[in-house]
């Protein structure tokens, strides 16, 4: 209980004001709890800024580490990047590949190296071979025919429409709904 | 007919399409290392001051089940592994895959690698005793190098490997008495013959 007087007597100083009210009043109890922020801050700070600093040991290789495990894919969370995921699988790829770079070997190594072990699964962009040409080429597939199908369908329907020709008849109420001066019901248009 | 039939057999084919990638399992990833020699690796033998390594092995056909005590499904398969182990006449070597990093209940930036490797022993040992012991041996791979070189990534884990060292089949998963009677069993006879 020794913040209670300390207190008290900051307000005091910082807020004359405060001394209009008897009992704890509201511009104290602000100054208090504004004082009370300052100090936690002023004495947690510097221990978060310690924690939130995770300095690479050379940003080129963080650089390098970053760009080939965009590439690769985390296993277990299958839609995430090795780069993304904070997966326990996704740590230990990205300590082989930093381990790899600091090795001296080319970013084409380090992926071949993943790909011998997991397979092009792991590769967000696998090579162009027999077994993925479906997934390169699928889309586009899907495109030529759904293309091939909507101009087939409108050059159907367009002819469809020029074909039909007017009766006399027809064209006769077509011209008498037209005229400007009378409508059917004999009323002037507006 | 025909207008009415079509966008028929369009849904048709759309609906056996998506039964199909509905049914496939997306943790099912094939293996590039079956049909390739098992990676060597010389690892610490749980209970033994020695290393074991996969040439030890050679001329036989063997298992490695990859395990580890923080793993569940481990744990639902183990009663199946310790089964065969007692009635085939097969050896089964367990892998040890990150018994105390894996473990995420563990703050590692506390352990050194010491503490670390005895931790893993007591822990496994524990293990064993407790759910029974299927293998010939298990080795202990700490920091999960030796399961980046057989392309682990889901816990447990299980190869069949033949005589000459080459990778015959993975089975990522729990290994199930299906599994075993379809799958491992006759492959295991046939590359024993």
């Amino acid at each position: 209980m020794t913040a209670k007087p300390f207190a008290t007597e900051t307000c005091r100083e910082a807020n004359p004001a405060g001394q209009r009210h008897k009992e704890n009043s509201p511009p104290c109890a602000a100054v208090f709890f504004a004082v009370l922020c300052a100090l936690f801050v002023s004495v947690v700070n510097p221990v978060f800024a310690k924690e939130a600093a995770p300095l690479a040991a050379d940003p080129l290789t963080e650089k390098r580490l970053m760009a080939i495990s965009a590439e690769l894919r985390c296993l277990v969370c299958q839609n995430q990047t090795i780069a993304d995921s904070n997966a326990d699988l996704a740590n230990d790829f990205r300590r082989e590949i930093r381990t790899m770079i600091n090795q001296g070997r080319s970013d084409q190594e380090i992926l071949d190296f993943m790909v011998a072990r997991y397979g092009d699964f792991v590769r967000y962009r696998p090579p162009m071979k027999g077994t993925t040409i479906l997934l390169w080429l699928g889309p586009g597939l899907l495109l030529v025919l759904g293309l091939t199908v909507l101009v087939r369908y409108l050059r159907r329907r367009n002819d469809a429409i020029s074909d039909s020709k007017l009766s006399p008849e027809e064209q006769r109420q077509i011209d008498a709904l037209l005229t400007p001066s009378q409508d059917s019901q004999g009323n002037k248009p507006q | 007919m025909n207008k009415f039939l079509w966008p028929l057999v369009g849904f048709a084919a759309l609906v056996v399409l998506l039964a199909v990638g509905l049914n496939l399992n997306p943790r099912d990833v094939p293996s590039p290392l079956v049909g390739k020699p098992a990676a060597t690796f010389s690892l610490p033998v749980l209970g033994a001051d020695r290393k074991f390594g996969p040439e030890d092995m050679q001329g036989k056909v063997w298992l490695l089940n990859v395990w580890a005590s923080w793993c569940v499904s481990c744990r639902a398969e183990h009663p199946i592994l310790v089964e065969f182990s007692k009635k085939i006449d097969v050896p089964v070597i367990g892998l040890n895959y990150k018994e105390v990093r894996g473990d995420g209940e563990i703050d590692m930036s506390k352990t050194d690698g010491e503490t670390e490797a005895k931790l893993a022993r007591e822990r496994a040992a524990k293990w064993l005793k407790q759910h029974g012991n299927p293998y010939q041996l298990s080795v202990l791979d700490l920091d999960g190098r030796v399961g980046i070189d057989y392309g682990v990534y889901g816990v447990p884990e299980t190869y069949i490997i033949d005589k000459a060292g080459i990778i015959r089949m993975k089975h990522t998963g729990p290994v199930t008495p299906d599994i075993l009677s379809t799958k491992i069993l006759p492959l295991v006879a046939e590359l024993n013959k």
